[in-house]
């Protein structure tokens, strides 16, 4: 059991060095560069472009690049090319602004797939599974942002709910409760309209995965031995169709970055996925490539413990 | 599981018997209404699209490019100001059919145009990523055990498939072509590049477990060389399932490339694509609102569509899931 834990987390810190290597080489190898950024600008004289390049180490090779950006990343004094700031507190506090918005996002798909699936599985081919078939392809196929603005166009006028940045003008000097309400509203639509895309999928794979097993003979031997319906479901199939989502936990977690770009760019909220976005547009290499190193750890973070819970939650599995 | 097991063996013997899948496979795909909708829908695409690249840029009936100021933000069937605008100018038959953008250029020959260049950013992303994955799945899953150094292919390539899914995909896609400079081309790469982890995964997988079958021995043991056995013999039992995250992946390219466009790092112009129409026309979306709705309902209709097909594929081809339905 240990010797398995530990060539696992052997492995994934493997894997990890090469990612940041891999990260490293595509965005230094792509032509664009932070002294380029304002090639328009008659006062960028070629002096000035030398002196950046002298301070940012961009004319060093490669690897020692790489082993400044892991040396400045370990003792955390790595500074961002745009403003000069800290990169570590800087992410840290856009992380602060998009872990609610992500925590009420899984919190929305994975509380409504699972009934809708389950309901779909076991009311097969009725109109509600139908529907919910036909309707999860749409929400799949609509572009995130179409939709977005169609509900942001409803909801402005009807509904009077904020759609702008994290908190109302001129609230800083309310009392928290309020603060706190105004926080939840403005949550609301922007963790709706980046749930969309999830629910729908992952309510498809639930439904499946719960046909599959209500197929196998140990739900008939269930069935046929004179047990309540419900506990067929719910106690003997359920359990069993919930094994794959096990695995699901693994890939979640990098949603936080790569999946918030664009919603946080709609409804103006400042979390780690608009910093991304700004980072590119200003060729600010520390902060992509932290931002990516992240996103690498928590994935094999997530991996390595969907891989543990699954020792634990199939006893099938042996460790050899 | 058992019912089915015959079935799928006769399904891969040596020489693939097409002509006795077929009676099953079409039946079932047509069967199921709603991916036999949406294969309608892609090939009035794909007559639309082919269209509209000989209509736009080789016989110029719809142009795209023309710019008419006195005519800019024309609702959809309005007709030209031919008063106006030059006789070359003007429209064919006179109207917009879609109505003009902010710069009177006709949004109907836009579409047109972007119909195409939407289609072939889907084909050509997912032709790389399918190259790309089923060559990397099929060397990890035949030569697995060769070792080459320290290390066994399969490690090599699997290890390198692992590092490529720890990146946040839409972010290092976003990445390297805001870096890169901007061009349509390195999209359709850059989006191909990214997206083969999936392909190679369960291409291996496949492979793994061909390679114990009788039909993969028998051929080895006649002398087959390698290479063949591989392309002929075992690629086109393994071929379903890429068939089917293929189609699907034509859908998630179209709009992750609409995605793109939104953010600003999508196709430049003078290329129209549905994505930079719907991403310019949100601008708009008081003034001139069938500048946002129509790209936007275009792509809903065609990935929609894209998406229903591989639905249906993946019924059709999976006899295991086929028996369970009827």
């Amino acid at each position: 059991m240990w010797a398995y834990i530990l060539r696992n987390v052997w492995q994934r810190l493997i894997l990890l060095v090469f990612v940041s290597i891999l990260a490293h080489s595509v965005v230094h190898l792509a032509p664009g560069e932070p002294s380029e950024v304002d090639p328009s600008n008659p006062r960028m004289k070629p002096e000035d472009i030398a002196r950046i390049r002298a301070a940012f180490h961009l004319d060093d090779p490669l690897y020692l690049q790489y082993i400044y950006w892991l040396r400045d990343l370990a003792s955390g004094d790595l500074k961002s090319f745009k403003d000069s700031q800290p990169v570590l507190p800087k992410i840290g506090q856009r992380l602060l602004n998009s872990l609610p918005l992500f925590l009420l996002t899984t919190l929305i798909v994975w509380g409504l797939s699972f009934p809708t699936g389950i309901h779909a599985a076991v009311h097969r081919d009725s109109p509600f599974d139908r529907s919910m078939t036909f309707l999860s392809y749409t929400l799949i196929s609509i572009p995130g942002f179409f939709l977005s603005y169609l509900v942001i166009l409803g909801v402005v006028d009807t509904l009077d709910v904020p759609v702008i940045g994290m908190s109302t003008f001129g609230m800083d000097e309310a009392v928290p409760v309020f603060q706190w309400m105004d926080r939840l509203w403005h949550l609301a639509i922007p963790a709706l309209m980046s749930a969309v895309m999830g629910i729908a999928i992952l309510s498809r794979y639930v439904r499946s995965q719960m046909l599959e097993v209500i197929g196998q003979d140990y739900v008939r031997t269930a069935r046929a031995k004179g047990l309540p319906e419900d506990v067929v479901i719910y106690r003997h199939a359920l359990r069993n169709a919930l094994l794959p989502f096990v695995t699901m936990f693994g890939f979640l977690v990098p949603g936080l970055i790569g999946g918030s770009v664009i919603f946080e760019q709609i409804f103006a909220w400042p979390g780690l996925g608009r910093l991304g976005y700004e980072a590119i547009l200003a060729r600010d290499f520390p902060v992509i490539l932290t931002l990516n190193f992240i996103a690498a750890v928590l994935t094999l973070i997530g991996t390595f413990v969907a891989d543990i819970l699954y020792l634990f939650a199939d006893p099938r599995i042996q460790i050899e | 599981m058992s019912a089915a097991q015959p079935q799928t063996m006769a399904g891969e013997a040596p020489e693939p018997d097409l002509a006795g899948e077929a009676p099953a496979f079409w039946p079932t795909f047509w069967k199921n209404r709603m991916a036999a909708a949406g294969a309608v829908v892609l090939v009035i695409l794909l007559g639309l699209a082919i269209a509209g690249k000989v209509l736009t840029e080789w016989w110029i009936v719809f142009d795209t490019e023309t710019i008419r100021l006195p005519d800019k933000f024309k609702p959809p069937f309005s007709e030209a100001a031919l008063g106006v605008i030059s006789a070359p100018d003007a429209p064919v038959f006179g109207r917009y059919l879609l109505g003009t953008d902010e710069l009177g250029r006709d949004v109907f020959a836009r579409m047109l145009q972007g119909s195409f260049v939407s289609l072939s950013i889907g084909f050509v992303a997912v032709g790389i990523s399918v190259l790309i994955g089923t060559a990397l799945g099929a060397l990890a899953g035949f030569y697995g055990n060769l070792r080459l150094g320290i290390i066994t292919v399969d490690t090599l390539i699997m290890r390198f498939t692992d590092t490529m899914m720890c990146f946040p995909t839409f972010f290092l896609i976003l990445t390297v072509v805001a870096l890169l400079p901007p061009s349509i081309y390195n999209i359709m790469i850059v989006i191909g590049l990214t997206s083969w982890t999936g392909t190679a995964r369960f291409v291996r997988a496949e492979f793994l477990s061909l390679r114990e079958r009788d039909f993969v021995v028998a051929a080895q043991a006649l002398g087959v060389p390698e290479i063949r056995i591989m392309f002929r013999h075992m690629l086109p039992s393994a071929m379903a399932p890429v068939l089917v995250s293929a189609t699907i992946d034509v859908a998630s390219a179209i709009l992750t490339e609409s995605a793109l466009s939104f953010l600003g790092f999508g196709v430049q112009p003078p290329y129209a694509t549905w994505g930079n129409i719907l991403a310019d026309g949100k601008d708009f979306i008081f003034d001139a609102p069938w500048l946002f709705f129509t790209p936007g309902f275009a792509i809903l209709i065609v990935v929609l569509a894209f998406n229903l097909v591989g639905e249906g594929l993946r019924e059709a081809l999976n006899p295991g899931l086929r028996e369970r339905r009827t």
